[in-house]
């Protein structure tokens, strides 16, 4: 058994492995969280094939130039994170916590404007299945798109919440010294969440902001 | 080494070292996960069992019998729906996978004990979750859960649907689990060309969880927010298509039926060696066709949706693409028959098993083939010919395995024998009960019975009746094993290290191992089931 003192855990032959074990068994996480979204995107596009146009006239009714600057809010944060691993890599533990914190800000300021968009959303009857009320787009189609995207979108905001969490949890353990030069795991792994968060938004961006 | 005085096992073991509840509940070892997994999956089947007595005393007779026919909807699914998600996912990986995976490797335990505790956990939950929406008011959709249906019923779908979501994320960790000890954990010796065939076919296995039970996740996420939301995703009056379902379910569930009897085939390799004393015949072909049956299982799903509209060229290469999976399948057969043929036999009640999976998967293997015939399947899909197909493979044959392992590993497990005669008499019981219970059904199913009816013609009564008796048999026979298998822990004659003088690396361990397995990682110099070589060189 490991001493809750040190991180190292003691079924691993060495401190490599430990290493190596956590990034594979986070891969694979990652890649069953694309497969959850695939299902997603399949819907997407069967839905899309029947109803071109309503999908279309749908889509119009999303902001996209906010959208946009949120995918730049995450690109950036992303980029903080890359900078968080980089530093603490070094041993830097103060300059990991800073750029972590930046990065927090950037996550929130995207589910504010996520929740702004939402609400606007809620105003217009822009609604999923039998809440749907916008009468500018005909209903069969254009409940599916909303449903769809409410789905793509929320549960992209859940990951967020989620890896917002986690890199909360990161700062902590930055400000109390749990990582160092030798042991920064969680940073790395935590790191490479974030990015699947971003990645996803990459794909749901344009799928239902901007493809016309 | 810590042997005790007049014994050859060890007497510090993971049984042993701590005994309060506190000790169990939180524990991170392994071996303790898997015994719990055991227990968790040994009352599900339980659960199911009652279940499906109940159907078959409902159709002893043409009309009602002792229930109402939305009652026997509730009873149908139920049973599916236990029998699959709580026993036949988790039986053999999260339960012998657990418990002997890391062993064979010669790790200390998987690479996240406490993830793997979680994995359980979560099973807890879901299962519980299941059970609940079982008691609340029961669905009455089949376990399949098939839209439009589903998302209408009046039946407690919901909480059923959340509890096999929460399942399917245990069965995810799990898997994760497995393929980075594999990757990570192996002791010195045990190269790519070495690992147990039981290990390769676990790892085949959680490849499949980890890509497709996201997919079923998300899909029984859609039905439950629909059933909430109103949605409209699977429901055609709005815009939406009940068929998607239909695909991304299968596109999870057939390769399903792979983590459910690759698994089995891997305990089935194992004990074909142990007891026919000779190392695998084509180790690679064996470990190769582990991955073909997994990757083909991936392109298979339409071989269900025959008849749901989809084109007939579709459903052709479905169909061809199906036959592949037997090929596979076959490969593994002949390479056990050829095993055995020529190996100095011991026919143990494990060997017994696994003549009995044989058999039962040739005959479930075979009428997949007939079945994935595009033109003989629009006359048996939905009938009870299908309810016989899988309950050929995943009764006969994935049972026969779980009762294959839980024998052959349970001296190892919990250091005791149990008695060879009642073993033997179970076994036969079983084996018997089992071809009474279903050979009927092929010939229902043919006359034209479907499957979840309440009630069907009087020509048909004799063939139910049959296979009614035949699940007496089966019922009396679980029985048994329950009673001399109890028995066995605090009574049973203590085992001595290596029961049945098998050269598994399990057994370089004790038997029950030490709390972390061993006191030295082993080094692994010989094949697996070298049967030239003297005994396994223990480390406990
Ligand atoms: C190897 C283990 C197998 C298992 C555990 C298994 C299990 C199942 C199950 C559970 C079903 C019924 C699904 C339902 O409830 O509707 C089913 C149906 C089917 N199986 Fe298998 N199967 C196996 C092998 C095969 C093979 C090798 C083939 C083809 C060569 C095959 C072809 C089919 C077809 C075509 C159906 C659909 C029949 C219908 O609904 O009309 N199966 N199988
Ligand atoms: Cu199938």
């Amino acid at each position: 058994m490991s001493t809750e003192s040190s991180p190292w855990e003691e079924h691993f032959g060495s401190r490599e492995n430990q290493s190596q074990a956590a990034q594979l068994g986070m891969w694979i996480f990652l890649g069953s969280e694309v497969l959850l979204f695939t299902n997603l995107f399949v819907g997407y596009a069967v839905y899309r094939y029947y109803y071109p146009e309503v999908f279309v006239e749908a889509s119009k009714h999303l902001k996209a130039d906010w959208a946009m600057v949120q995918t730049l809010l995450l690109v950036t944060s992303s980029l903080f994170v890359v900078l968080a691993v980089h530093a603490i890599r070094q041993g830097r533990q103060l300059q990991t916590v800073l750029v972590l914190v930046l990065a927090i800000g950037m996550g929130l300021g995207f589910l504010g404007i996520k929740g702004w968009e939402y609400w606007e959303h809620w105003k217009e009857g822009a609604l999923p299945g039998e809440y749907y009320r916008l009468a500018e787009v005909p209903e069969r189609g254009g409940s599916l798109f909303f449903t769809l995207y409410f789905l793509l979108t929320g549960l992209h905001a859940i990951h967020m919440l989620v890896a917002l969490g986690l890199l909360g949890w990161l700062v902590w353990g930055a400000l109390t010294g749990k990582y160092t030069a030798e042991y920064h795991i969680p940073v790395e792994v935590g790191g490479l969440y974030w990015h699947l968060v971003d990645i996803f938004w990459l794909f749901i961006f344009p799928l239902l902001y901007l493809v016309e | 080494m810590n042997l005790a005085a007049g014994s050859n096992q060890p007497a510090i073991t993971y049984l042993n070292h701590e005994t309060t509840v506190r000790s169990w509940l939180l524990t991170r070892d392994h071996k303790r996960i898997g015994v719990m997994f055991l227990v968790g999956v040994i009352f599900a089947l339980l659960l199911g069992g009652i279940f499906a007595m109940a159907l078959r005393i409902e159709l002893l007779t043409p009309g009602p019998t002792v229930m109402a026919p939305m009652t026997y909807n509730r009873m149908f699914t139920l049973h599916g729906v236990t029998m699959v998600w709580l026993f036949m996912i988790p039986a053999i990986p999260s339960a012998f996978g657990n418990f002997v995976l890391p062993i064979m490797l010669g790790a200390k335990d998987v690479a996240f004990p406490r993830l793997n505790l979680a994995s359980f956990y979560i099973y807890l939950a879901g299962s519980l979750l299941t059970v609940f929406g079982m008691l609340w008011s029961g669905a009455d959709t089949g376990w399949t859960f098939y839209t439009p249906y589903s998302t209408v019923s009046p039946t407690t779908v919901t909480p059923i649907l959340m509890g096999v979501f929460i399942i399917g994320f245990s069965t995810i960790i799990t898997g994760l689990n497995f393929i980075t000890t594999v990757h990570t954990l192996r002791a010195p010796g045990m190269h790519w060309t070495r690992i147990p065939l039981f290990v390769w076919t676990i790892y085949g296995t959680s490849v499949i969880q980890v890509v497709a039970t996201p997919v079923l996740g998300m899909v029984l996420l859609l039905v439950a927010a629909e059933r909430v939301l109103g949605m409209g995703i699977f429901d055609p009056s709005r815009g939406g298509d009940p068929v998607l379902f239909q695909h991304m379910f299968w596109f999870y569930s057939h390769p399903a039926v792979y983590i459910m009897v690759l698994p089995a085939m891997g305990v089935i390799t194992e004990v074909v060696c142990a007891y026919s004393r000779k190392n695998i015949f084509g180790y690679k072909m064996v470990a190769a066709s582990t991955f073909g049956i997994a990757f083909v299982g991936f392109f298979t799903w339409g071989h269900h949706m025959f008849v749901s509209g989809q084109s007939t060229f579709g459903s052709g290469v479905f169909g061809v693409l199906s036959m592949l999976v037997a090929i596979f399948t076959a490969i593994k057969i002949f390479n056990w028959v050829a095993t055995l043929y020529g190996g100095s036999i011991d026919l143990k009640v494990p060997l017994l098993y696994v003549l009995g999976f044989i058999f039962l998967l040739m005959f479930g293997g075979m009428t997949g083939v007939a079945v994935a015939t595009t033109s003989l399947d629009v006359h048996w899909h939905d009938t009870y010919f299908v309810v016989a197909h899988f309950h050929y493979i995943m009764v006969g044959a994935v049972l026969m395995a779980f009762l294959a392992a839980l024998h052959y590993w349970w001296p190892k497990m919990f250091g005791r024998l149990y008695p060879e005669r009642w073993s033997f008499l179970a076994a036969m019981t079983i084996i018997f009960g089992f071809i009474v219970t279903f050979l009927p059904q092929f010939l229902l199913g043919n006359m034209g019975m479907p499957r979840r009816y309440y009630e069907y013609p009087r020509e048909m009564q004799w063939l139910h009746v049959l296979s009614t008796a035949g699940a007496s048999l089966l019922a009396f026979g679980f029985g048994l094993i329950a009673i001399y298998l109890l028995w066995s822990l605090r009574y049973g004659a203590e085992a001595p290290v290596n029961a049945w003088g098998s050269r598994g690396y399990e057994w370089y361990s004790g038997s029950p191992p030490v709390p972390h397995n061993f006191t030295e990682a082993p080094r692994f110099e010989r094949e697996v089931h070298d049967y030239t070589v003297a005994e396994v060189p223990r480390v406990y």
